[in-house]
């Protein structure tokens, strides 16, 4: 589950500490000044009923006593002094708990961390694994896979407008911004799949533009990343061979890149691994050969604007082009 | 005041609608301007042949599941989104390797005067599409017929010969002279003799 308070790592829970101690002090104001509120309503109806019978008593002549007496108007000013001081001091309270939660999501330990790049683009997310040898970086889309325990140093950048990377169970939000480059650290302290969502207006798919978050053991991160680094393999069925020719030769290698292969695009998603990945499209399509095939044909009735055309392919062909990417593991 | 005379009432009221019937007049133009077409029906009439070319992954004879009515290109021409999204396939596609930012280099310049194989919408198609002799290469069946439509509006405006009121503006990248949408048209005719 994507929640805010199930924190799946330091940072987050740092964030849910602050969320809920707001919490708790605003149920406290709220409590008291409900108290207050019910406490002036139930004094002034019994002082009017008061007033009223000793009017009464005293006829017509007596005027009423409109002027509160002097005790009354001190005890008022002691009160209202007390409150607004006592408020100043819990917003003083916040800010000081505000500050201290920055200084400790500042302060995660980085030895040995892992280093991830991610480049937002009009709607999906490039996800790159920096190497310091050349033949070890790999790139995968839509999908952020993190060792459990590791610290991880994720590089922000965005290809056309603004976005903002936002894994609520393992840190708090930030900005990718075109021409920048910003940081964000985190760490998850447990095994586990959740949902990362661009949390910027970004255009009109930006509600289709999410990302699987998952931590694995170290171990299976390990064999997981040395899976992404192999070239994708030679098909072995004769659809899938066809599949490989047309994607080769025709539109798609434009825009898409499948290590092992000729195309070698880079302004779309890696396809080197693409039928080990849960979700298509940032999201859009749970990834199975049905919705491929759909997404392939015409990608704009599930997302009007992607940069990604119709193709009017012939039903062998695309079936040959399915075929073909469902091989890639 | 207006109450005791009816007539400047009334004079009032039908100035009120004009102005309004003036505004919504001045405003139409932008309704095209903003259209976006997404979806694109695999049903237009010759979509199968279309499908056929493509799926050959050959040139094929010249012209050959094309449509070079140029409905498509007068539309584009009028359509910011569609020019927009010519100016990133002209990035994409590495129009930029030969022709540069619009002022050539390997390839010819396209914001000059000087079209070599023709300025007209359904030239520029076929120059993409089917390529023309030293060095520009044939993109049939690499792009799609849409987005080469939308990239014969661009490469137009490069000159200036689109609608100015629809051409991209300043982008966040490197430009070759000013935004497109300030140029002037750069008409052949209009060369000066030499």
């Amino acid at each position: 589950m994507s929640a805010v308070l199930d924190a799946a790592g330091p940072q987050a829970a740092h964030i849910g500490a602050l969320w809920w101690l707001t919490f708790w002090l605003c149920v406290f104001v709220f409590v008291a000044v409900m108290a207050a509120l019910g406490w002036a309503v139930w004094r002034s109806s019994r002082r009017a009923r008061a007033r009223r019978n000793a009017d009464a008593g005293a006829g017509p002549d007596v005027a009423p006593d409109l002027q509160p007496a002097a005790a009354d108007e001190r005890r008022l000013g002691i009160s209202v002094a007390v409150s607004v001081a006592v408020s100043s001091l819990l917003l003083v309270g916040l800010l000081v708990a505000s500050v201290f939660t920055d200084r400790a999501l500042a302060h995660l330990p980085l030895d040995n961390a892992l280093a991830v790049r991610i480049i937002a683009h009009q709607w999906w997310w490039e996800v790159v694994y920096d190497d310091p040898l050349p033949d070890h970086v790999f790139s995968t889309a839509n999908e952020l896979v993190v060792p459990v325990g590791r610290p991880v140093v994720v590089t922000l950048q965005a290809d056309d407008v603004i976005h903002s990377f936002w894994v609520p169970n393992l840190h708090g939000k930030k900005d990718l911004i075109p021409g920048r480059i910003s940081k964000i650290e985190f760490r998850a302290d447990r095994e586990g799949t959740w949902v990362g969502r661009c949390a910027e207006y970004c255009g009109l798919q930006h509600a289709f533009m999410a990302y699987d978050v998952v931590a694995l053991p170290p171990d299976k991160y390990a064999a997981w990343a040395e899976h992404q680094r192999m070239p994708a393999p030679e098909p072995a069925s004769p659809a899938a061979q066809r599949g490989r020719e047309l994607f080769v030769t025709g539109s798609c290698m434009l825009c898409h890149a499948i290590v092992g292969t000729t195309a070698n695009g880079r302004k779309a998603p890696d396809l080197t691994h693409i039928a080990s990945r849960r979700h298509l499209a940032a999201g859009r399509l749970t990834n199975t050969a049905d919705s491929l095939a759909q997404w392939i044909e015409d990608p704009q009735q599930f997302k009007p604007g992607a940069n990604m055309p119709t193709h009017f392919l012939p039903h062998d062909d695309l079936a040959a082009v399915v075929a073909y990417l469902e091989t890639l593991q | 005041m207006c109450f005791a005379f009816p007539d400047i009432r009334r004079a009032l009221a039908v100035a009120q609608i004009a102005a309004l019937a003036a505004a919504a007049c001045v405003a139409m133009p932008g309704c095209e301007r903003e259209t976006r077409r997404f979806h694109k029906t695999p049903l237009e009439p010759d979509a199968r042949e279309q499908a056929a070319a493509i799926s050959g992954q050959q040139a094929g004879a010249p012209g050959r599941g094309m449509r070079a009515t140029g409905s498509a290109a007068v539309y584009n021409e009028e359509n910011a989104y569609a020019l927009a999204q010519g100016r990133i396939w002209y990035r994409w596609f590495n129009c930029i390797g030969c022709h540069a930012q619009g002022g050539g280099g390997i390839g010819p310049a396209l914001m000059d005067q000087n079209w070599t194989y023709g300025k007209d919408p359904d030239a520029v198609f076929v120059t993409i599409m089917d390529g023309r002799p030293n060095g520009m290469p044939s993109f049939r069946g690499r792009i799609p017929e849409e987005q080469a439509w939308e990239l014969v509006a661009y490469v137009r405006s490069l000159s200036g010969l689109v609608s100015s009121d629809a051409a991209t503006n300043r982008g966040d990248t490197m430009q070759g002279g000013p935004p497109e949408y300030m140029r002037k048209p750069e008409r052949p005719e209009d060369k000066k003799g030499r």
